[in-house]
């Protein structure tokens, strides 16, 4: 059960999460993850239920309310986004811890299930109607706050992708960016406050913005990119269970953990994008590279009274600045494409070389 | 063929390549400047002007190609180079004042360790009576205009007592007062026998302005006096025929 | 009735100390709009924690705050490799960082304690940190290793400074700018690695960030910012132990962060200048004006008109057009 829970939660923050990685906003995510924190104590008070719609609410509208801050504190110009963020949150979490430790004798909610969540004991408040055990509370939670990410997503798909993509264009075609802008705020932080139960608020960021930047490394379609989110978060998840089923350990941790493994390896491997990839297309490109500045030097010259001694394979090394060894290989890359050719150790420019050349120059 | 009438050149920059991740800004560029010349820059968008300049700097690493200035690589002649770089490119709200900034050219010949006494103030200070903003010496820089802002830079530089200026863009963005004052300064440089490559954007201005001038899109089109070489011709070939210029 | 006893002198002592390091060293994190890379390098030390007691199982101050200092380095360089290596922005890989490297020090911490020999405490005062509970020798190895570092930023002083402000010309001139940013990564590290236990992983950011915030307010000059920064830093560490410890149930980490917001909240209404009040003072005073020279006569404002047309005409050739 309590694995079905973990991957309601991953889904549905990997979702929004996709628009934050790409909006260049996920320490917005961390910021109003513990910024909610005051909102929660204060209904907590209220309502001594840690999933009544009312708690969570009163949590989104202290999200909203700290994101409407930072971007206050920005306005007065005394201070950057950065520096605005790292003000706002830790206050207000300040706040909130405080109330907590105030009043941590007459409320059962204490520091550790706030900031680290536990998702082992998430299924044990259940739902009960009628007398029948109908589930975890916190499955019925997430499984609405889910849907409800879905919906958002699916209804304001083409205008999200526009006003993350090209705000101003959005704003002249008349699909008002603030509206979208404080609509995906709202959802996040839904889907913190909902997530925070399982997960506790550090965790739920890197839920939030793990699987979309590991797949923002795998493909460049935003469509795909969610799904892919949200597939990956759910691996992440089950993977994560079962780590910590193994080795006995915080199930929020193993899942986190696993998200920077997932991460780890996709940065590593991915095709194109990957470190590997990114390292062997280097060293393709620098031979490529080379043998293309040989042949536009070559070309340069060519004709020239100079072209003589601009052409010797000896000159390269001096003019170009490579070193022999190098200068041998890339002649010898050169030799091997038919883009030169060489006689008594002068150079000539081949048709291709010199298609070659005209062709770099162009662009 | 030979060229062993070894002509003494300010700036000499052979086959230089560079490129950015996988995308080439600068194609096997030849320069040769003279020393006690004007040299304008001038290009298109992205024609790698800033670049070159970075890279005779040292500030971004060629694929190939060398830059010699004096004859010698720039790290043995750093102190002998003056830097101008473009005003957006430091945050204008740092805490500090016009003559702090400009007590930082003394940075280089000062080394570690030391701070800047009373004489570096007093260079400092005459440096600012030059380019007209002494009067602003404790002024924060945030308070400043553009075209103050320029100036500071310029006396920035003027304080690092070079022979060689590397200016990018130091008139963009500022008022005609300074911009007269600007070209009145590197005037004055000039007579000194200081050598002064700017990357410059008006075309109009160039044969006022400039002796010297390098047409410059990724690769050289053209380098050299300015009644040579700054030729409708080789302007299209620059600008790629977009131009509609009139040589005045 | 409380009197000034000899732990509540170490405490205080301790937490003005660090006070002063983070809000000394915060200083550059702000200017180099690097305010969440603390967070980021206090939530990625857990990890370095917990490893440093598995491997040694020393609880030496020393040692875990080195294995502190490693973790901290090790994400951030992964945060700096990512951007570089990839098209994830800094905001991403810095959150992913801090909460992976985080959760990666819980699964530690839960391991540790299920050996039995940790208590939960640990891993609260990582989270809350716990000012009241420092020692002497906490105290020593803060001020002798804060000393260092504050050392060593007062000797680079110009080549840091250079470097914050305009790193393209701190390279002309030949300085190692690599190195330096290093450097000053490194120095940043300690003061976050020692503030954790006084004000825990989730609040060192404020702990860096609000005293830099707030001395901007009051000056230009960089030397003037660290200085003041240092002092509210301390103030708010101490004024946030001693709070904390005469009442009950006030956990010392966010008193500490509440007194230094509250430091910027007063900079920002009432700091000369660049202050709240101020600004809408000067609004006022220049509304006044205005109307003053709205009741001018038509007349002169042409006649000023006129002479400045005539002052700008030579120049007219020399404006370029683009």
């Amino acid at each position: 059960m309590s694995q079905l829970i973990a991957i309601v939660v991953a889904v549905a923050c990997a979702l929004p999460g996709v628009f934050l990685v790409l909006r260049r906003m996920t320490l917005m995510s961390d910021a109003i993850s513990h910024a909610i924190l005051p909102g929660i104590v204060l209904a907590f008070f209220l309502t001594e239920s840690l999933s009544s719609p009312l708690l969570i609410l009163a949590a989104a509208g202290t999200g909203v309310l700290t994101v409407v801050l930072v971007e206050l504190l920005q306005r007065t110009k005394l201070v950057k986004e950065d520096a605005a963020m790292g003000l706002t949150f830790p206050a207000l979490f300040s706040i909130g811890v405080i109330l907590i430790s105030r009043f941590a004798g007459n409320v059962h909610l204490d520091m550790d299930a706030v900031l680290l969540g536990e998702l082992a004991y998430a299924h044990l408040n259940r739902l009960e109607m009628f007398g029948i055990d109908l589930g975890p509370v916190s499955l019925y939670v997430m499984g609405t706050i889910l849907v409800l990410n879905l919906v958002f997503i699916l209804l304001f798909y083409k205008e999200l992708k526009l006003a993350t993509f090209d705000a101003s264009l959005a704003a002249s075609l008349g699909f008002a960016p603030a509206l979208i802008h404080y609509g995906l705020m709202t959802l996040v932080s839904i889907t913190t406050v909902g997530a925070f139960d399982a997960v506790g608020s550090i965790l739920v960021v890197a839920l939030i913005a793990g699987p979309p930047a590991t797949a923002y490394l795998i493909t460049d379609s935003l469509a795909r990119m969610l799904i892919l989110s949200a597939i990956l978060g759910s691996l992440n998840a089950v993977s994560g269970y079962w780590l910590a089923h193994l080795f006995d350990v915080s199930i929020a941790g193993a899942i986190a953990t696993t998200t920077l493994l997932m991460f780890g390896i996709t940065f590593l491997v991915v095709p194109r994008r990957g470190v590997i990839a990114i390292a062997r297309r280097r060293h393709r490109q620098k031979l490529e590279f080379a043998q293309t500045m040989l042949v536009i030097h070559l070309l340069n010259h060519e004709g020239l009274p100079e072209a003589e001694q601009e052409s010797q394979v000896s000159h390269l090394q001096e003019h170009l600045r490579w070193e022999p060894p190098f200068a041998a290989q890339i002649v010898r890359y050169a030799l091997e494409n038919r883009c030169v050719s060489q006689k008594n150790g002068q150079l000539a420019l081949t048709e291709r070389g010199r298609g070659i050349a005209r062709e770099a120059l162009v662009h | 063929m030979t060229n062993e009438i070894n002509e003494i050149k300010a700036i000499e920059v052979t086959d230089l390549t560079v490129a950015y991740q996988e995308k080439p800004v600068l194609w096997d560029i030849d320069l040769d400047v003279p020393p006690g010349v004007l040299l304008a820059i001038v290009g298109p968008n992205g024609a790698g002007k800033t670049t070159l300049i970075k890279a005779i700097l040292g500030l971004v690493r060629p694929a190939a190609g060398r830059v010699l200035i004096y004859d010698k690589p720039y790290p043995l002649q750093r102190r002998i180079v003056g830097y101008v770089p473009q005003r957006g490119s430091v945050d204008w709200d740092f805490p500090t004042n016009v003559l702090d900034v400009v007590m930082m050219g003394r940075y280089g010949s000062l080394g570690w360790f030391r701070r800047p006494g009373k004489a570096e103030r007093e260079l400092a200070m005459n440096a600012l009576e030059k380019v007209g903003m002494q009067a602003y010496a404790d002024r924060q820089i945030s308070q400043l205009s553009g075209g103050q802002q320029q100036r500071v830079f310029l006396a920035r530089a003027l304080v690092q007592d070079a022979t060689v200026y590397l200016m990018d863009e130091p008139f963009q963005g500022v008022d005609a007062t300074t911009e007269r004052a600007i070209v009145a300064l590197l005037q004055e440089l000039r007579a000194k026998g200081k050598t002064v490559v700017v990357v410059h954007h008006a075309l109009q201005t160039v044969t006022d302005y400039f002796d010297w001038v390098m047409l410059l899109n990724i690769r050289r089109i053209a380098s050299g006096p300015v009644e040579e070489m700054f030729t409708p011709d080789n302007l299209r070939q620059t600008y790629g025929g977009r131009v509609a210029f009139m040589k005045n | 009735m409380h009197t000034l006893n000899y732990t509540l002198i170490v405490v205080g002592i301790g937490s003005a100390l660090l006070g002063i390091i983070s809000g000394a060293l915060g200083t550059y994190a702000v200017l180099r709009r690097q305010s969440l890379l603390g967070d980021a390098i206090s939530h990625a030390a857990l990890p370095g924690i917990a490893l440093a007691f598995l491997l040694t199982g020393s609880k030496t101050p020393l040692i875990l705050v080195f294995g502190a200092a490693m973790a901290g380095w090790v994400g951030t360089l992964l945060i700096l490799s990512i951007v570089k290596l990839t098209r994830i922005k800094y905001d991403s890989a810095l959150g992913l960082v801090l909460s992976t490297f985080f959760g990666f020090g819980l699964v530690l911490h839960t391991l540790i304690q299920r050996n039995g020999n940790a208590n939960q405490a640990g891993l609260d005062t990582f989270l809350f940190g716990q000012a009241a509970s420092l020692l002497e020798r906490d105290v020593l190895t803060i001020g002798i290793l804060g000393g260092i570092a504050l050392l060593i930023m007062s000797l680079f002083w110009k080549e840091l400074k250079l470097l914050v402000f305009d790193e393209g010309f701190a390279t002309s001139i030949g300085l190692p700018v690599r190195a330096l940013d290093i450097l000053l990564t490194s120095l940043l590290t300690v003061a976050i690695v020692l503030g954790l236990q006084a004000v825990g992983a989730v609040l060192m950011s404020a702990m860096l960030v609000a005293p830099a915030v707030a001395a901007r307010q009051w000056t230009d000059r960089l030397g003037h910012m660290v200085l003041i920064a240092a002092l509210f830093g301390a103030i708010a560490g101490v004024s946030g132990t001693v709070l904390s410890s005469s009442a009950s149930r006030l956990p010392t980490g966010p008193t500490i962060v509440l007194c230094a917001t509250l430091f910027v909240g007063f900079s920002f209404a009432l700091a000369p200048n660049r202050g709240l009040v101020w600004h809408w003072v000067r609004h006022r005073r220049d509304k006044e004006h205005l109307k003053l020279a709205a009741s001018r006569s038509v007349k002169e404002i042409w006649k000023r008109k006129e002479l400045t047309r005539l002052q700008s005409t030579p120049t007219d050739k020399y404006i370029s057009k683009k």
